[in-house]
C-alpha cells in the first residue's frame, strides 16, 4: 500500500513537473483591449480587411495633396530632387530607365492608402483622418489618368479598383531556375582570358573622403553657437525641429534641401539666399520690402504660414501649441552664430 | 541619374602609401645601419602617466582611428532622415561588426524610444491578442546567435557595371553580430496561433511605421525578437529596445524597434514587399517576396579604400562571405580575375546565415592582379559572376546583386573597382 502510494506521489510529481517545465504557456503579458489593438492595428490588405470606413474625392484630394505632399513628390507626383516619383512612368518598365510610379508599377491601390495612412505626410506621420487618405489617394489615381476628376474613392468601391500593373509580379523562383545553374566550381583555367570592361575610376561618382580630424561624423545637427538664451527651451525646440528636417537643414555644412538651410536664419532677410532656387513670389518680395527674420516674424509664418506669407511654397499647417512654438524659435535663435 | 563628384581617392592613397613606408620596411633583407627613432627615442607614453580609470566611462576608439567610420553616398537619397550609410569592412577583420560601426538604414530617422513605454503586442489570428513589456520578455527563455544582415540592395549601385570605388560603399549595407533575445515561436506559442494562420505581419514603431509580411513558416523557424547586440543592448539605429531578427532574409525584413506582429492568413503586400524590395527583370515583369541572401563574398584588404602599401613579398588577402541559405562550406580566390582559382582559409566563429572571415596568404610579385572572391555553401551554390546574373534578370533589378567582385591591383598596390570580360 505504500510503496503504491508513493509510486502514484512519483506519478504526481513528473505530471506536474512536466506540466509547469513544458507547458504551452508560461502565463507572461496580459490580453490586449480592443482599444489598444484598434490604436495599433491599421493596416490594410489587397483585398480590403482593415479599410475603414470612409470616403474622399479628386477635388478634395487636390488641395490635400498640395498642402501635404507636393512639396517633396512635385505638383503632378514627378518627384522634386530625389524624393519619389508617384505618377506616370507608363511603358517604361521594360526600358533602360525604368520609372516605378504608383500607376506604373505598384500592384494594389490597398498598399498606397495603408502607406499614406501610416507613414504620410513625411516628417508627420499618421495625423491625417481617414476620409483625406481616401481623398489623396483618389488623387494619386487622378494623377495616373487612372480616374476622372469627379472621381470619388470610399471603402465601398475599394475592390473594385485593379492597378494596371498587378498582373506583372510573380512569386521568387530563383531556387528552381537560376540557382541550379550556379554550382560549378571551377578552379583551373575557367576561361580563356580576364579583360577589364568597365571601371569605377571612370564615372567617378565615389564621395570624396571627408576630414575626419574633428570625429568627424558630422551630419549636420550640431549646434552651431549657443548665445545667452534659455538651454533647456532650446532643447525642446531641437525636438519639434523634428517637424522641419524633412525640408530644412542646420548645422556645420547645411545645405539648402527641399527648403532653405536655416543656419544664421536670425537677421537674415526673408527668401534671399543666393544659392536657394525655390523660393515663392511673395517671400522674394516680403523680403525686398523690408521682412527680416527675427523672434517676432518667425513666431508669425510658423503659427500659420499660409497666412502670413500668401502663396508660400513651404507646404507646413503651422505650429499652434504656444510652447512648441516658442521653443522652436529659441532653437533656431541658439543656432545662430554671433557676428 | 549620377551626380558627379570629384574624387580624391588619389590623394588618400598617396598618403597611406607615404605612412605605410615609413612604418613598414618591405623586406627584412634590406640590412640598415640607421637606428629607429621609434626604438631609440624616448616617447612619451613611455614615460608620463595616462588618463586614470573613468576617463572615458563608455570606452571609445584610438584616437588614430578616427577614419574608421560609417560613410553614406550623399547623391543616393533626398535625405539622411530616409537613407543609408555603409559598413567600413575594409577596415574591419574578425568576424564580428563592432556596435557602432553597423551601417543604418532608416525610413523616418532614428526613433528614440523610452523603454518605459516599450510595448510588443500581437494580435490577429492567436488565441488572445496580447501586449507584453519588456520585463515580460526578460522571463522567456533566451538564446544568442551570430547572423549577418544584409540589405537586398547592397551592391545594387554595381549592377549595371563597377560605380563606386571602396568595398565600403559596394559591399558596406551588410553587418555580422551576436544577437541575443527570443525565438519568435516561443512567444507565439505563448498566445497561441489559429489554425488559419498562415503569414505575419511585422511592424516598427517608428515614423515610418515599416511593415513587412513573413510566412509563418519562417516565423516559426528561426526569427528572434532580439534586444542585445554583440552583448549590449542595441543601439538606437539598430532598433531599440527590440527588433526582429529574420536571418538570412534582407535586411528590410528585420523590422527595428518593433512594436507589433500581426497573424494574418495572407500576405498584405504593403510599400516595402512591392513598390520597393521587388526585383524588376528587363521584360518589365517583377519577381517578388525575395526573401533570401543568396552565397557572395568580397575582398576587403586590399580594396580601393585600402591600398597594398608593402610592396612585393608576404602579402595576406582577407575577406568575408556569407550565405543566407546556410554555412559557407569554401571560398576560393582568384588573382587573375577569374582564370584560376585558389581556396582560401576559413577562421573564426561563424554559423549557419552569419558572416565567415577568409584569408589567403601569397607571396606577391609586385605584378598588377585582378582580385576576386566566390562563395560556395552549403547548399552546393557557387557565387555567380555579375554576367550570369545580368544574362538572367537584366541590368534594372536594383536588389539582390550577389555577383563576383573584382578588385584591379596594380603594382603600386593600388586597388579598383572594374569589371572584367
Amino acid at each position: 500500500m505504500l510503496k503504491c502510494l508513493s509510486s502514484f506521489f512519483i506519478v504526481l510529481f513528473l505530471f506536474v513537473f512536466y506540466s509547469f517545465a513544458y507547458s504551452q504557456s508560461l502565463g507572461l503579458g496580459r490580453p490586449a483591449t480592443d482599444n489598444e489593438v484598434a490604436s495599433w492595428d491599421i493596416d490594410i490588405r489587397p483585398d480590403g480587411k482593415g479599410l475603414p470606413v470612409g470616403s474622399g474625392s479628386v477635388v478634395i484630394g487636390e488641395e490635400l495633396y498640395t498642402d501635404n505632399c507636393a512639396s517633396c513628390h512635385g505638383d503632378f507626383g514627378e518627384g522634386i530632387d530625389r524624393w519619389p516619383e508617384l505618377a506616370g512612368g507608363f511603358d517604361t518598365l521594360d526600358s533602360e530607365d525604368p520609372v516605378k510610379t504608383v500607376g506604373s508599377y505598384w500592384p494594389y491601390l490597398s498598399t498606397v492608402w495603408d502607406y499614406v495612412h501610416r507613414a504620410m505626410p513625411f516628417g508627420n506621420a499618421q495625423s491625417l483622418s481617414n476620409d483625406e487618405v481616401y481623398s489623396i489617394t483618389a488623387y494619386v489615381m487622378y494623377l495616373n489618368d487612372l480616374v476622372d476628376e469627379d472621381f470619388e474613392l470610399s471603402n465601398s468601391n475599394f475592390e473594385e479598383v485593379r492597378l494596371p500593373n498587378e498582373q506583372n509580379f510573380y512569386q521568387d523562383n530563383r531556387v528552381d531556375l537560376e540557382n541550379l545553374i550556379y554550382n560549378k566550381r571551377c578552379m583551373k583555367d575557367c576561361k580563356k582570358e580576364a579583360i577589364i570592361t568597365k571601371r569605377a575610376v571612370v564615372l567617378d561618382v565615389t564621395p570624396e573622403e571627408e576630414d575626419v580630424s574633428d570625429n568627424g561624423n558630422s551630419n549636420g545637427d550640431d549646434i552651431v553657437k549657443t548665445v545667452s538664451l534659455d538651454p533647456k527651451l532650446i532643447k525642446d525646440g531641437e525636438k519639434v525641429f523634428k517637424k522641419c528636417k524633412a525640408c530644412h537643414r542646420i548645422g556645420l555644412n547645411a545645405k539648402n534641401g527641399t527648403g532653405p538651410h536655416l543656419n544664421n536664419i536670425f537677421g537674415r532677410v526673408a527668401g534671399q539666399l543666393e544659392d536657394y532656387k525655390k523660393y515663392s513670389k511673395n517671400i522674394k518680395k516680403m523680403g525686398l520690402e523690408g521682412l527680416i527674420w527675427n523672434t517676432e516674424t518667425l513666431t508669425s509664418f510658423i503659427m500659420n504660414p499660409k497666412k502670413y506669407i500668401a502663396g508660400t511654397k513651404m507646404n507646413f499647417k503651422g505650429i499652434k501649441k504656444s510652447d512648441e512654438l516658442a521653443a522652436l524659435v529659441e532653437y533656431l535663435a541658439a543656432t545662430t552664430k554671433i557676428n | 541619374m549620377v551626380k558627379k563628384l570629384k574624387t580624391s581617392r588619389r590623394k588618400f592613397v598617396v598618403g597611406s602609401l607615404a605612412a605605410g613606408s615609413t612604418l613598414i620596411s618591405s623586406t627584412k633583407s634590406i640590412a640598415s645601419n640607421i637606428d629607429d627613432k621609434a626604438i631609440t627615442e624616448m616617447q612619451p607614453w613611455n614615460s608620463e602617466l595616462g588618463d586614470g580609470v573613468d576617463a572615458s566611462p563608455y570606452g571609445y576608439p584610438s584616437e588614430y582611428e578616427k577614419h574608421v567610420i560609417r560613410r553614406n553616398v550623399p547623391w543616393l537619397t533626398a535625405d539622411s532622415t530616409s537613407s543609408v550609410n555603409f559598413t567600413p569592412l575594409h577596415e574591419l577583420d574578425g568576424t564580428i561588426t563592432p556596435n557602432g560601426l553597423c551601417f543604418e538604414r532608416h525610413h523616418g530617422g532614428v526613433a528614440v524610444i523610452d523603454p518605459k513605454k516599450y510595448r510588443f503586442m500581437i494580435n490577429g489570428l492567436v488565441d488572445q491578442n496580447t501586449v507584453f513589456d519588456l520585463s515580460d520578455l526578460s522571463r522567456f527563455p533566451r538564446i544568442n546567435k551570430l547572423y549577418f544582415l544584409e540589405c537586398a540592395a547592397n551592391s545594387g549601385m554595381e549592377w549595371r557595371g563597377a560605380q563606386l570605388n571602396g568595398c565600403q560603399f559596394t559591399h558596406g549595407m551588410i553587418h555580422n553580430v551576436l544577437y541575443t533575445g527570443i525565438l519568435l515561436k516561443d512567444i507565439l506559442k505563448e498566445v497561441g496561433l489559429k489554425n488559419s494562420a498562415k503569414w505575419i505581419l511585422a511592424e516598427g514603431a517608428d515614423s515610418s511605421a515599416m511593415t513587412r509580411s513573413i510566412p509563418i513558416e519562417k516565423a516559426m523557424d528561426d526569427c528572434l525578437v532580439a534586444f542585445k547586440m554583440n552583448g549590449e543592448s542595441l543601439r538606437p539605429e539598430q532598433g531599440y529596445p527590440v527588433r526582429l531578427v529574420v536571418p538570412g532574409w534582407e535586411g528590410n525584413m528585420w523590422v527595428k524597434w518593433i512594436r507589433r506582429i500581426e497573424v494574418g492568413d495572407k500576405p498584405w503586400h504593403h510599400r516595402e514587399e512591392t513598390s520597393k524590395y521587388t526585383d524588376l527583370f528587363s521584360n518589365g515583369k517583377a519577381r517578388r517576396f525575395t526573401w533570401e541572401m543568396d552565397a557572395k563574398s568580397v575582398i576587403t584588404n586590399p580594396s580601393p579604400q585600402a591600398p597594398l602599401s608593402h610592396g612585393k613579398g608576404p602579402t595576406v588577402i582577407t575577406g568575408v562571405a556569407w550565405s543566407g541559405r546556410g554555412k559557407i562550406d569554401k571560398v576560393d580566390v582568384s588573382l587573375d580575375g577569374g582564370i584560376n582559382w585558389l581556396e582560401a582559409r576559413l577562421s573564426g566563429p561563424a554559423d549557419s546565415k552569419s558572416m565567415h572571415r577568409f584569408y589567403l596568404e601569397f607571396n606577391w610579385d609586385g605584378k598588377p592582379l585582378l582580385l576576386q572572391s566566390r562563395a560556395l555553401d552549403d547548399t552546393g551554390y557557387v557565387q555567380p559572376t555579375k554576367d550570369q546574373l545580368r544574362s538572367v534578370r537584366g541590368e534594372n533589378s536594383i536588389y539582390h546583386n550577389n555577383g563576383i567582385q573584382t578588385w584591379a591591383l596594380d603594382s603600386n598596390g593600388i586597388a579598383e573597382n572594374v569589371e572584367v570580360s
